[in-house]
């Protein structure tokens, strides 16, 4: 009975915190071998560059925890970011709201499709992510058309410093925490772990699926065009490259950080700790000098290969029990 | 007991789906305090209706009363507000949260902000399972813990929520002993605090030992109400069987003429003492070449876990199988299949036919191996084995190549018959092989039945059609919760002593 309870623990340990465990592995092994590498510079940098991807992350946290999946974030984060520029013409408000009020909508729409018709998450947001690419596309005029931020207040969002770490690195700490305690200690977050773990128990347990699944869209939609945003007020324009493709990154960070892809389990913090993860591997072979960046994305997919070949090792293991 | 109003009532509530009526003018009142057993075989229609009563299903017709007013609800949720609650044969929680989480989920204690307080969750929890006889870590993920305390969880959750009515679908088929003893004595806590509750099993003691009334269900109708302690079980039986003891053994309307009776030589498939925990206890079964053995028994009783475990499609605790006395290798169906031992499941679109593929490929499909050549299938060959089997059982398809889901039910199940008879077996097991199929159909498969014994075909004959069985079978085993508790040959296969076999108390 102790051995099944230790064996047991082990398995959820390693699930909930190998990401971070990992990650303390490669910033050990970083520190040894590059001078330059634990340099405050440095740290703040993988951060500052962290923090976005982080707020998407998050977003996508809740859906996969939901048993679905988000594939419009990426265009959705360009497209808020060309928004936000596009609306700092009218002034701080108009650069942030605009942004969350369009993705928020196309989340929610998402959302309700999903919930109501039944559905697969995967088609409907993927025609999410083609269909706001193309509405990102129309309104930058293919692109040639680059929005500048035009209110300073709203720039200084997204480049401001407190303590040598950007505004928005803050604004990640806050939707962290706020994630976590919404994820942990409100009905709604206990919905979405019982609808991701058995959707028909949780329907059958009273639980409101219709509206968690609807509400889980809406946030993750939100999410990616807030960080859209900040990133636009970062770079004081709105980019129309930047970001394409960033919703694979989030799927990778959330599932190395433990999450099940098939729903159910997982957090946010081990969602931090992928998000950092990918990070740190990045700055990692930044390094290494010679080889360029597009190795950062061999080795990172090496590694998401690894965590869910072992998730699936480990929750054989567990199932034995 | 006292009468009073109804707590909850259905009357003449009608339900139909596509091509069923599955409740048809069905009355049913309940009062508060009362244990009401909800009886019927499969098909019966139980399940539709408690499914209508939590607002799963709306009925087409009839009206729903609680508390004395119409009512309909249009969700789980909304007849759970209103204080109906279920607890489903199969545990129905979210088994990789927590205990606690399960238990309390929305209704969880809420600290300051209105977040959840988990040291009042965790505590809360303990103290309601223990009133379960559940002591257990409540923060362990639901499925680290087994079926039956799981089933004690959801049985608290249900009883928890400030219930009125309390619906028990089969609540202990999973269950210990123990946990049973549980379970009744808050059945009685139940009854003392006015809270009505469906029992719905098909264990007669428990009925007997906890019931105050009952509903037996036959073919979505309701065939008797009324206090249980008026009905003996034999009556009781009859009644979910829907044979009437009277007009039994009026026979002649079957198909089987074969002449039944003793048949010779050594069993072409034995099987010893097959146990596996709540399914199946020391259950011997033989069949000899040219036998027809029936299993009888109520559902649930563990007819189809037998011929599962035959064929090695069930896992055992216990027990061996003995193909023409040599022993079967266990873990998985190819061995039994190789060995000349193949099962017809009962659910044809769930685990038989596929429907998209053409009558040919369907009856090719347990063949291919057979009839490939170094991995490579002659389609000639085919084609010779397909239209043999579609002459011979006289499959009504326009062609070989008709999809198989055009075709009407009882020649679906000929298709079936087909795919394992074009592997050769020595032994076929037919669970429920006349089910949902006409009767013109229902009479050449029962024909067909004969035909293959008559060859030299063993055949284990499961079903509950009871004149289906006196009439098919030369001998039958009578099961009662997994164990055999009857077996019946020559003149005493008959309606009458199988049901008196089912009906005898298990302990007296």
């Amino acid at each position: 009975m102790t051995t099944v309870t230790r064996r047991e623990e082990i398995g959820r340990v390693l699930q909930q915190h190998g990401a971070l465990m990992v990650l303390g592995v490669l910033i050990v092994v970083g520190t040894l071998a590059f001078d330059s590498f634990a340099t405050v510079g440095n740290a703040a940098s993988v951060v500052v560059s962290s923090s976005f991807l982080a707020v998407v992350a998050i977003g996508m946290t809740f859906v996969i925890i939901g048993g679905g999946i988000d594939l419009s974030v990426g265009s959705l984060f360009v497209l808020g970011g060309v928004l936000a520029a596009a609306g700092s013409r009218y002034g701080f408000a108009a650069a942030l709201l605009l942004p969350l009020a369009v993705c928020g909508l196309v989340g929610l729409v998402q959302g309700l499709i999903i919930a109501r018709t039944g559905l697969a998450p995967f088609i409907v947001t993927l025609a999410g992510l083609l269909g706001v690419r193309g509405l990102m596309l129309a309104i930058s005029d293919e692109g040639a058309t680059t929005y500048l931020v035009s209110d300073p207040a709203f720039a200084a969002l997204g480049q401001g410093e407190l303590l040598g770490l950007t505004y928005p690195v803050y604004v990640t700490i806050v939707l962290v925490l706020a994630a976590m305690v919404l994820l942990q200690r409100t009905g709604f977050g206990q919905n979405v772990y019982a609808i991701g773990g058995n959707e028909q128990a949780a329907a059958l347990m009273g639980v409101p699926v219709t509206r968690t699944k609807v509400l889980v869209y809406l946030m993750s939609g939100l999410l990616a065009g807030l960080a859209g945003a900040l990133n636009a007020a970062r770079l004081s324009s709105g980019v129309t490259i930047l970001g394409i493709g960033m919703e694979l990154d989030a799927i990778a960070a959330v599932v190395i950080g433990g999450t099940l892809l098939t729903g159910g389990a997982g957090g946010v913090t081990g969602t931090v700790a992928g998000v950092l993860l990918l990070g740190v591997i990045q700055s990692l072979i930044n390094q290494v000098g010679n080889l360029t960046s597009s190795f950062q994305q061999v080795v990172s997919g090496a590694f998401l290969a690894l965590v869910v070949v072992a998730q699936r090792l480990l929750s054989k293991a567990q199932r034995l029990n | 007991m006292k009468r009073t109003e109804p707590l909850l009532e259905a009357r003449g509530i009608t339900k139909r789906f596509p091509g069923v009526v599955a409740l048809d003018d069905v009355h049913l009142a309940l009062g508060a305090g009362e244990v009401h057993a909800l009886v019927g075989e499969n098909g019966a229609g139980k399940s539709t209706l408690i499914k209508v009563f939590t607002g799963v299903y709306q009925p087409d017709g009839g009206e729903l009363r609680y508390n004395g007013a119409p009512a309909g609800f249009a969700s789980p949720l909304e007849a759970q507000r209103a204080g109906i609650s279920t607890i489903y044969q199969e545990v129905n929680l979210v088994p990789m949260m927590s205990v606690a989480r399960n238990l309390l989920l929305g209704r969880e204690p809420r600290g300051r902000l209105g977040v959840i307080d988990t040291a009042r969750l965790y505590g809360h929890a303990r103290a309601v399972l223990r009133g379960f006889g559940l002591d257990t870590d409540v923060r362990r993920p639901l499925r680290s813990l087994g079926v039956g305390a799981q089933q004690m969880v959801a049985l608290a959750r249900a009883v928890s929520v400030d219930a009125k009515v309390v619906i028990m679908d089969e609540p202990t088929s999973s269950l210990e002993p123990r946990e049973v003893e549980t379970l009744f004595g808050v059945i009685g806590r139940l009854r003392e605090s006015g809270i009505a509750v469906i029992y719905v099993s098909h264990r007669l003691d428990e009925l007997y030992r906890v019931c105050d009334n009952v509903t037996v269900l036959r073919d979505g109708r309701v065939a008797h109400t009324g206090p249980l302690a008026d009905l003996n079980r034999l009556k009781l039986i009859s009644l979910m069987l829907g044979r009437d003891l009277a007009e039994v053994k009026s026979g002649g309307l079957t198909r089987f003429n074969r002449d039944q009776g003793a048949v010779d030589g050594t069993p072409v498939v034995e099987a010893r003492g097959l146990t596996r925990r709540h399914v199946l206890s020391d259950v011997t079964v033989s069949v000899r070449p040219g036998e027809v053995v029936g299993l009888g028994g109520l559902l649930g009783a563990g007819r189809t876990e037998t011929a599962k475990a035959i064929v090695g499609a069930l896992p055992l605790d216990g027990g061996q199988v003995l193909v023409a006395g040599a022993p079967l290798p266990r873990g998985g169906t190819k061995a039994a299949i190789s060995a000349g031992v193949s099962m017809l499941p009962e659910d044809r679109k769930a685990e038989g036919i596929i429907p998209g593929l053409s009558v040919r490929d369907n009856i090719a499909l347990a063949a291919l191996p057979s009839l490939a050549r170094a991995g490579v299938v002659s389609d000639s060959r085919i084609d010779r084995v397909v239209e043999i089997f579609m002459r011979r059982l006289r499959i009504k398809a326009s062609s070989p190549h008709q999809v198989v889901s055009e075709l009407s039910g009882g020649n679906q199940q000929k298709v079936l018959l087909a795919r394992w008879l074009a592997v050769r077996p020595k032994v076929l097991l037919l669970d429920e092989p006349t089910r949902g199929i006409d009767v013109g159909a229902k009479a050449e498969v029962q024909a067909l039945i004969d035909e293959l014994a008559g060859e030299g075909l063993g055949v284990l004959l499961i079903s509950s059609d009871l004149e289906e069985l006196v009439e098919g079978a030369d001998r039958i085993l009578v099961l009662r919760e997994g164990a055999v508790v009857g077996e019946l040959s020559g003149e005493n296969v008959t309606e009458a002593k199988i049901m008196a076999a089912i009906a005898e108390r298990a302990h007296d």
